[in-house]
C-alpha cells in the first residue's frame, strides 16, 4: 500500500518546550490507526499540524499520491484537500439543526458565491439521510443540534466528517464521556468509515482501542515509542514504564 | 424539492406588508397630500427612521450574524451621505449662480461659474478652488455610483487587511472603531475638501425639484426609503437563509470549526462586511437629504456605538429584531431629545429628559443584556411560538 501521509522529522517547541521531537512516522491509504501515550505526549500538537493549526519549526509533513507538501497550506485548503479533523470536546454548530449541520459539511463548492448560490439538490438530500442512518440520527434530523445528548453530538460531528468525504479522518478521543453503548456503537461507526478512507484515532482508553482491532502507535515526549499491535506494544517494556505501568 | 424563499422566511411578507400599510398610511395623513394630520418635519422623521432601520440590519447582517462588532458603519452611512451630499450642495449652489450671474452685462464664462460656485462653496473655510474629491461633484450618476464604491472599497481594503491577519472579537472592533476615528478627525479638519466641521448643507433642496414644497419631496424621500428598507429586508433575508446564513452563523459561533470543515473564513467575513457596508452606505445616502446637514460629528465612534446599542436590544440575529430596535430606540430618542417628554419634578430635583435620555438608554441597554438577550426581538420569538 502507498502511503496517504508522511510525517519525517517534525520539531515543534512552544516557548523552550519541545512537544514534538524528531516525530516520523506513516499511514497508510484506507488503514485504520489508534494513536495513545501519556498526556503531553504530542498526540494533538501532532493534530494540529497536520490540519494546518500549528507550524512546526523544522520537517516535513508530505500528502496523497501526489506527494504535496501540507506546511504551505492554510487550514481551508489542507480540509479541502482530504483531511477531516474531529475535535476532542463535541464542536457541533448547536444553534443550527442536525441536517443544517450535515449540509454545510457536504462535499461542495466552498467559494461565498457558490454557497450563496447553492440550491438543495435530490443527491444532497438522500446523502445527509444516508449519512444520519449511518451515524443513528434519522429521527433527529430537524432537532436543534444544541439539544442533542453527548454522545449524539460526538456522532454528528462524525457525520459531518464522513460528510466532508476526507481520504484520512483525525479524531481526538471519540469515546470520552460516553456510555458503554454509545461506546459501542462509535467503534461500529468508526470501523464502517474505516472501510473507505484512513482513520486515525487518538484515544487514552485501552478497552475502546481494543476494540479498534487495529495497528498502534505510542507516543511519548513528542516522538515514536512504539508501533505495532496492540498486545505488541503492551507487552513492549519502554511503554509499560512510561505509560501503562503508572 | 426546495421550499421557496418566501416559505422559508415567513416574516419578510409580514414585513414587507405593515411596511406597505405604513408608508400608505404616513403618505395619506402627511400635510404634503393633504392628509394635514402627519407634518412634513414628522414625514422627514419617520423617512429617516426607515434610514436608520436599513443600517441597523446591514448591523445585524455583520454582528448579530457574522459576530463580528463593527464599530464602523455609521462611517460608512456617513461616507453615503457626503458622496450624495457633494452632487446635491454642488448643483443646487450652481443654480443659485447662475440664476444671480444671469442679470450681469456680459454673460459669465464657464470659469468664472465655477469660481463662483467654489467661493460660495468653500468660503466658509476660507477657500475657493475645489479640491480634488471634488471633481466629479457635478454628475449626479457618478455621484451615485460613489455612494456605493467608496464606503465598499474602504471596507474591502480595511476588511482584507483586518480579516487575514485573523484579528477578532475585541480587538476588530476595537479597529473599527480606530478607522471610524481617523475618518472623522480627517474631515474635522478644514482643509479635508469636505467643508471640515462645517460639513455639507442644504442637502434638503433637490436641484431641479426647486418648484416642488419640502411637504411633498419628504413624502418622495420616505417612499425611496421605505423601497430601500423592504429590499434591504428581502435581501439580507434571503442572504441569511440558505447554506451562506448557515456558514456565517457558523463562523459566528466558532470560527475554526468552519475552518477545518473547508471554509475559507475570511472571505465569507470579508464578503459579510463589504456588502453591509454597502448597505449602510446607500442608506446614509437616503438619510441626507431628509436630514438636512452632514457633519463630522455624525461619523464619531459614538455614532456606531448606538448602532450597536439598538441591535442589541432590539434582538441580534434576527432581521425584524435590528427594525424593531432602530425604530424603537430612535424615535424614543427623537421624543426625549426633542423637549417633548414631560419633565418629572420630584420636588428637590428636577428629571429633564434631555439630560436623563442617555442614562435611561444606558440603563435599558443594561437591564436587556442582563435580563433579556435576545433583545425585545427575542420576546417576540417566545410569543410567536407559544
Amino acid at each position: 500500500m502507498s502511503s496517504l501521509l508522511e510525517v519525517s522529522g517534525v520539531f515543534v517547541s512552544f516557548d523552550g518546550f519541545k512537544a514534538i521531537n524528531n516525530l516520523s512516522f506513516s499511514i497508510d491509504t484506507g488503514e485504520m490507526r489508534a494513536i495513545i501515550g501519556p498526556n503531553g505526549a504530542g498526540k494533538t500538537t501532532f493534530m494540529d499540524i497536520v490540519t494546518g493549526k500549528t507550524r512546526p519549526d523544522e520537517g516535513k509533513v508530505v500528502w496523497g499520491s501526489d506527494n504535496v507538501s501540507l506546511l504551505k497550506m492554510s487550514e481551508s485548503q489542507i480540509a479541502r484537500a482530504g483531511v477531516g479533523r474531529k475535535f476532542q470536546r463535541p464542536t457541533v454548530f448547536e444553534d443550527q439543526s442536525v441536517r443544517e449541520n450535515l449540509a454545510m459539511a457536504l462535499r461542495n463548492k466552498r467559494s461565498p458565491f457558490s454557497v450563496l448560490m447553492y440550491r438543495k439538490t435530490h443527491q444532497d438530500a438522500a446523502r445527509i439521510d444516508d449519512l444520519a442512518e449511518e451515524i443513528g440520527l434519522t429521527a433527529d434530523l430537524k432537532r436543534r443540534s444544541g439539544d442533542l445528548s453527548h454522545g449524539q453530538k460526538q456522532w454528528l460531528e462524525i457525520g459531518m466528517l464522513l460528510a466532508q468525504d476526507p481520504q484520512l479522518l483525525l479524531i481526538d478521543e471519540p469515546a470520552a464521556g460516553m456510555t458503554v453503548a454509545e461506546r459501542d456503537h462509535t467503534t461500529e461507526i468508526l470501523k464502517q468509515a474505516a472501510k473507505t478512507r484512513a482513520v486515525v484515532v487518538v484515544e487514552h482508553d485501552m478497552d475502546f482501542v481494543r476494540k479498534l482491532d487495529c495497528k498502534v502507535t505510542v507516543l511519548h515526549e513528542g516522538s515514536v515509542l512504539a508501533e505495532g499491535s496492540l498486545d505488541h506494544v503492551t507487552q513492549n517494556q519502554d511503554v509499560i514504564d512510561v505509560y501503562l505501568g503508572r | 424539492m426546495e421550499r421557496s424563499f418566501f416559505a422559508r422566511s415567513p416574516s419578510v411578507l409580514i414585513f414587507i406588508s405593515m411596511l406597505a400599510l405604513f408608508t400608505l398610511l404616513v403618505t395619506v395623513l402627511s400635510e404634503g397630500m393633504g392628509g394635514e394630520v402627519i407634518s412634513t418635519s414628522m414625514v422627514k422623521t419617520l423617512g429617516k427612521t426607515l434610514c436608520l432601520c436599513l443600517v441597523a440590519i446591514a448591523m445585524d447582517l455583520v454582528w448579530g450574524y457574522c459576530g463580528i462588532l463593527s464599530l464602523g458603519h455609521f462611517a460608512f452611512f456617513g461616507l453615503g451621505g457626503y458622496m450624495i451630499g457633494m452632487w446635491l450642495m454642488y448643483a443646487r449652489t450652481e443654480i443659485i449662480v447662475a440664476a444671480s450671474l444671469a442679470n450681469t452685462e456680459l454673460p459669465p464664462t464657464p470659469q468664472e461659474i465655477k469660481d463662483a460656485i467654489g467661493t460660495q462653496i468653500f468660503g466658509v473655510v476660507g477657500g475657493s478652488d475645489f479640491p480634488m474629491i471634488w471633481a466629479f461633484a457635478d454628475s449626479l450618476a457618478l455621484q451615485l455610483l460613489f455612494v456605493v464604491a467608496v464606503p465598499g472599497l474602504l471596507a474591502l481594503i480595511f476588511g482584507w487587511l483586518a480579516f487575514r491577519s485573523r484579528v477578532t472579537g475585541v480587538y476588530l472592533s476595537i479597529l473599527t472603531q480606530a478607522m471610524t476615528l481617523a475618518l472623522a478627525l480627517h474631515l474635522f479638519q478644514n482643509d479635508s475638501g469636505l467643508r471640515g466641521n462645517n460639513g455639507l448643507s442644504g442637502l434638503q433642496n433637490i436641484p431641479g425639484a426647486q418648484d416642488i414644497p419640502q411637504s411633498v419631496l419628504s413624502v418622495w424621500f420616505l417612499w425611496a426609503s421605505a423601497f430601500a428598507l423592504g429590499l434591504g429586508y428581502i435581501l439580507s433575508a434571503w442572504v441569511v437563509s440558505g447554506k451562506f446564513g448557515s456558514v456565517v452563523r457558523g463562523i459566528r459561533d466558532d470560527e475554526a470549526r468552519v475552518r477545518f470543515l473547508g471554509y475559507h473564513v475570511e472571505s465569507y467575513k470579508l464578503v459579510v462586511f463589504t456588502l453591509t457596508a454597502v448597505i449602510a452606505a446607500i442608506a446614509g445616502a437616503l438619510y441626507y437629504p431628509q436630514a438636512g446637514i452632514i457633519n463630522p460629528a455624525e461619523i464619531a465612534p459614538i455614532a456606531s456605538i448606538y448602532l450597536a446599542v439598538w441591535v442589541a436590544i432590539g434582538g441580534r440575529g434576527r432581521i425584524y429584531g435590528a427594525v424593531i430596535g432602530a425604530a424603537f430606540v430612535s424615535l424614543l430618542s427623537t421624543w426625549f431629545t426633542g423637549g417633548q417628554a414631560p419633565n418629572i419634578d420630584l420636588g428637590f430635583y428636577e428629571v429633564r429628559w434631555t439630560d436623563w435620555w442617555l442614562v435611561l438608554l444606558g440603563l435599558s441597554f443594561v437591564v436587556v443584556t442582563l435580563l433579556a438577550p435576545k433583545g425585545i426581538g427575542g420576546m417576540f420569538d417566545r410569543l410567536v411560538r407559544k
